[in-house]
């Protein structure tokens, strides 16, 4: 699905990412994790294209994204931070991406899923974090494209928002799609993702599934063997 | 019309009552105007039909009246003068002359008034010629009603179209002049008036006064001359409501003044002109309810002028309105309206309760370094001007009308 | 682009600035109308106005814009959509909004006030056009330095300074250059010289208009084909198009090689 050989990039003195090599296959659901800083954002915004990587060579789907922007319309891209334009009001939101990408009636399914009806008509600048990120989830998933790429998902969401997203990565894993998972939340990623990719210093320190990291880190438990990591590294 | 009708009326009288009218046509006995000149007697009326008659040097020594019947053609084939009058009282009416010859050291003209009273030029057409009217050393004539269409384009090679020389009382009205030199042209003669004229496309002026005094200009309209009135090292001569339109060019005038003394300008209008009036050496003019609009200078003052005064006039979006040369002023302005004075007026008199001062530094700029008009009105500019108007250095510091006026004066 | 044309062009609709601009110019006419009480005299003032006003608020709401829909761009930059699309969209959206509010700010008191029975039409459109062409210039200005500065402060810090060099700084230079060279043929330096200026190209736009008489008393050959004719009003068109087309290159260019 997604290979990527030799990616380096900085900005300004900071090298943020070092001769990263990836290869993510077909289907699953694969987290990458890393402490602050380590590159993810910039991992993920150089697969999209929206980080112009100094050198290397990124695959999508078979193609290099230098040669053919055309692969974008095959990821569904959750960004991290929920920013819209605070005037427009969620029902105009939906619409307008719609029309800029393609038709869609997933929307309605997904909004009755986030209990979303009653903010349809209110603007976007009035609604509280976590309604903005429902409504980014909504936008995210109303496309039905094969690469799924969530940066921080689970921000600001309540419970059982929570369990309706994890439903529908599920649902979306079931149907054969790959998603990239990026977050902070070690519980939720222990519990939705197949593999873990584990970026340290613009490099890939561990890839594999969580039992894996656990017998390489011998802890027992998923948050611990990320924490030896760090303490290892930064011991 | 009217006065050409009853005109017309009184020569047919006085030519039927006192003298039978001689009569020249192509297939009559009498074949040629100089022909019927030398035949005829002192008062006699001659009346030229329709045709072209091939003539040139006719002299008129007798006082006749010569009437054209629908325009006959009188051509001079380019041979010399076509018509010279010596004598007292005599009319020319209804020509249509053409050709005049061109000589570099004679001024031939269509038609010359030597050393004689009491003539009357009417409703001629002129074409094609060198000088056209030509009044020497003559008085109380009258040039009314005539149309000179020159073709000058260089001005050592081409005439005037209507010229005084030595001649005074002198009306000329009702004319139209263009593409000639000289529209009008008068040198040493007083007391003359010059009325309701169009002049246009001239190639020097539409208007010229050389050593000329006492003498009256009004109700003419001058448009796209190389200049449209130049009035030189003349006296007491009266402008009124004369119409100054589109000379534009380098060294073009709505009115240029050289070495006048005690002139009325009154009432004109100088629209679109590069300069509207040109100042040099002049003294006690007054310039009153004149209207300066859309011109490159309102006023250029040169050299020395002192105790003129300008009251009452409209000064509307003219790049420039006053521009001086030197840091001496002696000259009055006072009254006037001006369409760029940015003051306020609380007590409400119509009067700005802050002097305007008409000349901008940014004038001096343009008169030293040519190219810097391209930055007009740049903000720049604005700047500049505006601190020099809070501390004049550069200008003179008296310069300023203490009444500007916050409403166009109508009179 | 044109979509997202559409969108920015919406969203201005609806922000309270648009409004603020519209009002703004709005009473800027009728205020002029009012205190000339003459159609020809208020449109010399508002030439004179438009030419230093216009590239400021171009190039102050450019900024602006470009930093207040961060959240706009971000948004669009997650949608498959071509780059250079979603800057020239927005850049347009901007422009466009901003040459309405111009265009019916000063037209309607003018209209209402009987421009269409005055002769002064002709300098009206003429102001409403080298306006327009300003705001296009400004604001791809403006886009090109929010493009490159990331900083906002920064951002704006340059775009000022742009406007007062543009506007002011630059023809102070030009004049001690003219007078310091006054001995040599300056006619084609000083027309190459409002060639390199937008605020002084439309400048000279202007003076055609309103100096003519002026501008045909200097003797220089080239002067004189250039406002003699209609050479100098091509011309000034011409360069103010390629004025537009050049810092509109450069966003497409910026916005390809740029990091999110």
């Amino acid at each position: 699905m997604v290979s990527i050989e030799g990616l380096y990039k900085k900005f300004g003195k900071n090298h943020v990412l070092s001769g990263l090599d990836l290869n993510i296959n077909n289907g699953g659901i694969f987290a990458v994790l890393g402490p602050n800083g380590s590159g993810k954002t910039t991992l993920i915004k150089s697969i999209l294209g929206m980080v112009i990587p100094d050198k290397g060579v990124i695959h999508v789907l078979g193609e290099n994204i230098k040669k053919n922007p055309e692969y974008r319309h095959k990821i569904d891209y959750l960004p991290q931070i929920a920013n819209f334009p605070s005037n427009l009001k969620v029902k105009e939101l939906i619409k307008m991406i719609k029309d800029l990408r393609q038709y869609t009636n997933e929307e309605d399914r997904l909004i009755e899923l986030f209990k979303l009806t009653p903010f349809l008509d209110k603007k976007l600048g009035n609604l509280s974090g976590g309604t903005k990120q429902k409504v980014n989830i909504v936008l995210t998933f109303m496309f039905n494209s094969p690469l799924i790429i969530l940066d921080e998902p689970t921000t600001g969401l309540d419970p059982i928002s929570l369990i309706r997203l994890k439903d529908l990565i599920q649902t979306e894993k079931a149907k054969g799609k790959t998603i990239l998972i990026t977050s902070h939340i070690m519980s939720f990623v222990e519990e939705v993702s197949d593999e873990i990719v584990f970026l340290l210093e613009g490099k890939i320190y561990f890839k594999g599934s969580i039992s894996e990291l656990k017998t390489k880190t011998n802890q027992p438990d998923f948050e611990h063997a990320i924490a030896s990591i760090l303490t290892d590294n930064h011991a | 019309m009217k006065t050409r009708f009853t005109l017309f009326l009184v020569i047919l009288m006085t030519s039927t009552t006192y003298a039978s009218p001689l009569e020249v046509c192509k297939r009559c006995p009498v074949s040629t105007l100089e022909e019927a000149i030398s035949q005829s007697k002192d008062f006699d009326t001659i009346v030229v039909k329709k045709g072209t008659y091939k003539e040139h040097a006719i002299l008129v020594n007798k006082p006749l009246t010569i009437i054209g019947e629908n325009y006959p053609v009188i051509d001079g084939e380019l041979k010399g003068e076509i018509i010279t009058i010596t004598a007292d009282n005599v009319t020319v009416d209804g020509l249509f002359i053409i050709n005049v010859g061109t000589s570099y050291t004679e001024d031939f003209a269509a038609i010359r008034v030597k050393k004689s009273k009491h003539f009357l030029i009417q409703n001629l057409v002129l074409e094609k010629l060198f000088f056209g009217i030509y009044i020497e050393k003559s008085s109380y004539g009258k040039i009314f009603h005539n149309k000179v269409i020159g073709d000058a384009v260089e001005e050592y090679n081409s005439g005037n179209g209507i010229q005084l020389w030595y001649s005074n009382h002198i009306e000329i009205e009702h004319n139209y002049v263009e593409h000639v030199r000289d529209g009008i042209y008068l040198e040493f003669s007083d007391d003359c008036i010059i009325k309701n004229n169009v002049s246009a496309l001239n190639i020097r002026y539409g208007l010229h006064f050389m050593f000329s005094n006492d003498d009256t200009y009004q109700d003419n309209t001058f448009e796209n001359n190389g200049a449209g009135v130049a009035v030189m090292f003349s006296k007491k001569i009266k402008m009124y409501n004369n119409i100054f339109k589109e000379n534009w060019g380098t060294a073009s005038y709505g009115m240029l003044l050289k070495e006048i003394n005690d002139a009325e300008i009154i009432g004109n209008t100088f629209e679109d002109n590069t300069i509207a009036i040109n100042i040099e050496g002049s003294n006690r003019i007054i310039y009153k309810h004149n209207n300066f609009m859309n011109n490159g200078w309102a006023i250029k003052v040169k050299g020395a002028c002192y105790t003129n005064t300008f009251v009452e006039n409209n000064f509307l979006y003219n790049s420039f309105d006053i521009a001086y040369n030197s840091k001496i002023n002696d000259n009055k302005f006072d009254r006037n309206y001006w369409s760029s004075y940015t003051g306020y007026d609380l007590d409400k008199d119509g009067v700005g309760d802050v002097p305007y001062r008409p000349v901008k530094l940014f004038s001096y700029i343009v008169n030293r370094t040519p190219e810097t008009i391209i930055l007009l009105r740049s903000m720049f500019i604005d700047i500049i001007d505006f601190s020099e108007k809070v501390s004049p250095v550069f200008t003179p510091d008296n310069l300023l009308d203490a009444n500007p006026l916050t409403k166009q004066i109508k009179w | 682009m044109l979509k997202i044309l559409k969108y920015s062009f919406f969203d201005l609709m609806r922000s309270r600035w648009s409004y603020v601009y519209f009002a703004f110019y709005l009473l800027l006419g009728i205020v002029l109308l009012f205190l000339n009480n003459d159609l020809s005299k208020a449109v010399i003032t508002l030439m004179n106005v438009i030419i230093v006003l216009v590239p400021l608020i171009g190039t102050i709401f450019g900024v602006m814009y470009y930093y207040n829909s961060k959240e706009f761009t971000e948004l669009l930059l997650a949608q498959p959509l071509k780059r250079s699309s979603i800057f020239l969209g927005q850049y347009l959206g901007v422009a466009l909004s901003l040459s309405i509010s111009l265009i019916l700010g000063l037209g309607i008191p003018f209209v209402f006030y009987g421009l269409f029975e005055s002769s002064a039409i002709w300098d009206f459109s003429l102001l409403l056009i080298t306006g327009t062409f300003l705001t296009l210039i400004f604001t791809a200005l403006a886009f090109n330095i929010a493009l490159s500065n990331e900083n906002k402060i920064k951002g704006f810090g340059y775009a000022i300074l742009l406007w007062l060099f543009l506007a002011i700084i630059y023809d102070g230079l030009f004049l001690m250059t003219l007078i310091m060279f006054e001995e040599y043929p300056l006619d084609k330096l000083s027309l190459v010289g409002t060639m390199l200026n937008p605020i002084d190209l439309s400048r000279t736009l202007i003076l055609l208009k309103l100096d003519i008489s002026a501008l045909l008393g200097y003797t220089g050959a080239v002067f004189k084909q250039f406002f003699g004719t209609n050479f100098g009003l091509v011309i000034s068109f011409v360069m103010l198009t390629i004025w537009v087309i050049l810092p509109v290159l450069r966003i497409v260019f910026k916005s390809k090689k740029k990091d999110f």
